[in-house]
């Protein structure tokens, strides 16, 4: 055998060998079961063979953007009463416009100093159509970095909690394909509904003074009983009665402090705890870091006998009579199980979110439908393997055996090939496989026929092999870009089970290109040497 | 063996026999588009909630309508469907429908809660019998209930034991008994089953008659989404060949390529149409495959008439065209015959999740394959003929032609 073939045989042996290598570890595992165990391992199943959630969040960083106007509107008010500036109005419009009208033109200048210096990210320009007033407008780059920070605390948040829940494996990354949303990935989660629960939960705490004992059975009735204005710095919010008797657990409202003495960030930890009040239910005990509890305490200790809102999400969760001084210490009662609050205390923990989510997309596998499709996509692809390997062989006869071995390590490659870089392998990537097998053996047909036409034509084996391949290898290079193109096209523009189509059928196709020219060519060259003068090719 | 040694076929003129064909289909594949109001979209591209649920026996469906009417969900559908085309199809499937229209995407979440509920309080004795669900439960949830329950008296490494036997018991939940037990004596063959487990979980676990096999919730924004980004990539990868192609021939073959994969796509749309299948997110993907399948099929003859032009200058073009298609006869039947079946395979024993996949992919191997020659081949044959000259147009680079041009100066 000359020396050329030699050294192919072994370039062929090597692919051959870290493939296997790459499927079962080195060293191999020593028995059956460590051996499929290596092999489930290696190769990573998508969610629709393993089970498992897929959903699509949607954050609405609008919210944060409004609410950051909110608070400028706010500190704007207070600035400019602290230097006795006299305005009508101050407003927001929307998101990213506040108005202020009413602005006293002697005192126009040092308002206008007060924005510039103070407020350097909004752009103020008078306001077209009102009497002395200005715009001010949220600067773009300012908004740009506010959406993309909250996108990020959306994402630490929303990966503190799901690791918190000590799911297996789970993905949370941003999609791409839009600037606000996120895909988490549940492998396993039979049922997604608690992971969904704990994801949305907005976890906003906040301790507030009662600044009105009486609770009112409508907003309209708490606005009345002031005279139709709040206190300053109060707003309403929505409660459950927690006074025993009939009106228990109807829905009132509660006049509260706007701004909290302690909120969710002032948190050192937070466990559960069987309820003390309710027997059978649960209760959240937190504890506060040293800094909030220098706050709490004396707060408590001037505020004995008022109430204090616990407000969970904008809603007065339970508002207790402050019976005396309180450190550090804590708890949030609600109609708890021991499910819901050790969700609450796993929410707390991981931090609120800073905007609110929208769930746009869920696809849940069921573990049984996964299984079944694993079944049956290797079904498909026995079933289609050995119909090409039969066929190949009897059209073909000994040359049909070279395409099966180039067929088989064809196979080979793009497994270990996926194995290699952590490629998923999806239901349609097991497609992918399949239409591997029938547009693979499309090179070696193109050669193959080319082949017996030269023989036809009265050329020598040798030189039959020779052409066949020189004249094919041009039109198997043009039918693998066209299809590498579409392929292309599907890995971007795909979502996860398509991608993985995609990708089987672009590492199949490349590793068709070697097994067909490269691996076919050097076993015909082989074959050659080792055949008599006047002996015809099988083919 | 050989099968197609010789062959001599006038394939440009029985050009119109193709052309023919190709017209019934595309008539009677669009008039069913038309008639059923337009393409029949997934769940992928229409937005909506699906929930694909297996039943221990025969799926009481008018059960589940009247449970459905009751919860306010009338307007949902109610399919059977099997598993295989061929084989042992159980058809124990239903898959529940809900599309609203115009719908914001808060009351999905509540769509898919309300059927579910409508199942459990139907089917589910679990509620009733205030214990949970075995076919619904979940591995951390088994162990721990059986760690409670501790019926292998395991001691130290209870943990461990109970993950393990946990998780076989589920495999074979899953994979045995397609996802519903009906009885607990029926997992008695698993390794590490004792009688005293199956007690524990007769004492812990009720048994539902159905199982959720899969869940899709798509919001009807991102249904437009995907499918405005499906028709790109498309149109992208259809413009990305014919530059290709342009490229390596000359522009008329682009163009003939291309018209021939667009006619092969609308046919494939129209059979989808008159057999009922939904298009997909994966419905796509195999459209793209047998666009560059077409592609390829088209691109062997082009390649062959290319160097029979150098080899038969004299001749007419038509009888180029024809030899060329003769000579590589024998490597499309074979290729596409072979792609045709692998892709059939899978059709008949792929599962339902890849039927719609598999369907677009065996339709279309077939007009792909028949579009080459049929399609393609007689549009530049008749480019040829108008522009008058009977072998002017070559099939050659732009580079070569240059260097042609300027050697004939």
């Amino acid at each position: 055998m000359s020396s050329q073939i030699t050294w192919k045989f072994v370039l062929i042996g090597l692919v051959v060998l870290a493939c296997i290598f790459s499927l079962i570890g080195f060293p191999p595992p020593t028995s059956l079961t460590a051996l499929k165990q290596t092999f489930a391992d290696r190769i990573k199943l998508g969610l629709d063979l393993k089970g498992g959630s897929h959903l699509v969040l949607q954050v609405q960083v609008d919210e944060a953007i409004g609410q950051r106007c909110d608070q400028t509107v706010d500190l704007l008010v207070k600035t400019l009463h602290d230097k006795n500036i006299v305005v009508g109005n101050v407003g927001r419009l929307d998101d990213t416009h506040i108005q202020v009208s009413g602005v006293d033109p002697t005192t126009s200048g040092t308002f206008r100093d007060i924005v510039t210096n103070q407020f350097p990210d909004w752009i103020m320009a008078p306001a077209a159509g009102v009497q002395n007033g200005y715009l001010l407008t949220l600067k773009p780059s300012v908004v740009a970095d506010l959406r993309r920070d909250t996108m990020e605390q959306a994402l630490e948040t929303i990966t503190r909690r799901i690791n918190a829940l000590g799911l297996t494996e789970p993905t949370i990354a941003f999609t791409g394909r839009a600037d606000n949303e996120i895909l988490v990935q549940l492998p396993g989660e039979g049922d997604p509904t608690r992971a969904k629960a704990v994801i949305q939960a907005g976890g906003q705490l906040g301790l507030a003074l009662v600044t009105d004992d009486q609770v009112f059975p409508s907003e309209a009735a708490a606005l009345g009983a002031h005279g139709g204005i709040l206190p300053p710095g109060s707003i309403v919010l929505p409660g459950k009665n927690d006074a025993q008797g009939a009106a228990a657990g109807s829905q009132v409202y509660y006049i509260v402090a706007r701004a909290p003495i302690v909120t969710g960030t002032d948190l050192q930890s937070a466990t559960t705890s069987p309820s003390s009040n309710n027997p059978g239910q649960y209760q959240v005990d937190f504890v506060l870091s040293t800094a909030a509890a220098s706050r709490f305490g004396p707060f408590t200790r001037a505020n004995i006998g008022k109430r204090m809102a616990i407000v969970l999400d904008h809603k007065v969760q339970t508002a207790p009579t402050i019976n005396g001084e309180i450190q550090d210490r804590g708890m949030i009662e609600g109609n708890f199980s021991e499910d819901s609050a050790k969700d609450l205390a796993l929410v707390l923990r991981a931090g609120a979110l800073p905007a609110s989510i929208k769930y746009l997309e869920e696809r849940t596998v069921g573990p049984s439908l996964g299984a079944d499709s694993i079944r049956a996509g290797v079904r498909a692809s026995i079933g289609s393997l050995i119909v090409v390997m039969l066929f190949l062989v009897i059209y073909y006869r000994l040359s049909g055996l070279n395409a099966v071995v180039a067929l088989i390590l064809n196979l080979l490659i793009l497994i270990a090939f996926m194995a290699l870089v952590g490629a998923v392998l999806t239901l349609p990537g097991i497609a992918g496989v399949v239409l591997t097998i029938g547009m693979g053996v499309d090179s070696n047909v193109l050669v193959f026929e080319r082949i017996r036409e030269e023989l036809r034509n009265g050329k020598t084996p040798a030189s039959a092999v020779e052409n066949g391949f020189n004249n094919a290898f041009r039109t198997i290079i043009d039918t693998h870009v066209t299809t590498l193109v579409s392929a292309a096209f599907l890995l971007l523009f795909g979502t996860g089970p398509v991608q993985g189509f995609a990708i089987t059928l672009i590492i199949g196709l490349l590793a068709n290109v070697f097994t067909s020219i490269f691996v076919s060519r050097t076993i015909f060259d082989w074959h050659l040497t080792r055949m008599e003068r006047q002996e015809p090719l099988s083919i | 063996m050989e099968l197609f040694k010789n062959v001599n076929v006038d394939w440009m003129g029985k050009a119109k026999y193709f052309v023919a064909l190709s017209l019934i289909l595309l008539v009677v594949g669009w008039a069913s588009i038309i008639k059923k109001g337009g393409l029949q979209y997934g769940i992928d591209f229409r937005g909506g909630t699906l929930i694909y649920v297996r039943f221990a026996g025969t799926p009481p469906i008018d059960q589940i309508r009247k449970g459905l009417s009751a919860a306010g969900l009338a307007d949902s559908t109610i399919q059977t469907i099997s598993d295989n085309v061929i084989g042992n199809s159980q058809n124990n499937d239903v898959v529940i429908g809900l599309e609203r229209k115009g719908q914001t995407d808060e009351n999905l979440d509540a769509d898919r809660q309300a059927i579910l509920n409508v199942l459990r309080k139907t089917f589910g004795t679990s509620d009733q019998a205030g214990k949970a669900d075995f076919n619904a439960t979940t591995r951390d949830q088994l162990a721990a209930v059986l760690t409670q329950k501790d019926p292998l008296a395991a001691g130290v490494n209870a943990t461990d034991r109970y993950n393990t036997l946990a998780t076989n018991l589920l495999a074979s939940r899953d994979k045995d008994h397609g996802g519903i037990v009906t009885n607990f004596d029926a997992l008695k063959g698993v390794d590490g089953v004792t009688p005293a487990v199956i007690a524990a979980l007769n004492g812990s676990y009720a048994l539902d008659s159905f199982t959720i096999r899969d869940v899709e919730v798509v919001g009807p924004k991102v249904g437009s989404q995907l499918r405005r980004q499906a028709i790109l990539a498309t149109l992208y990868a259809l413009a990305g060949m014919l530059v290709y192609i342009a490229f390596r021939f000359e522009w008329v073959y682009g163009a003939a390529a291309v018209i021939a994969v667009f006619h092969d796509v609308l046919i494939t749309l129209g059979f989808f149409s008159l057999f009922g299948y939904e298009i997909s997110l994966t419905v796509i993907a195999a459209l793209l495959t047998l666009v560059g399948y077409s592609m390829n099929d088209t691109i062997v003859i082009f390649d062959r008439v290319r160097e029979d032009q150098r080899l038969m200058r004299r001749e007419p073009f038509k009888d180029i065209v024809n030899k060329a298609i003769n000579q590589t006869l024998s490597r499309t039947i074979l290729t596409s015959g072979l792609t045709f079946l692998t892709v059939l395979v899978l059709f008949l024993t792929g599962g339902q999740v890849l039927r719609a996949f598999s369907f677009a992919m065996v339709v279309g191997v077939v007009v792909g394959t028949y579009s080459s020659f049929g399609i393609a081949a007689p549009i530049v044959v008749l480019w040829n003929k108008y522009r008058g000259d009977g072998n002017a147009v070559r099939a050659g680079s732009a580079a070569e032609k240059r260097v042609l041009a300027a050697a004939r100066r």
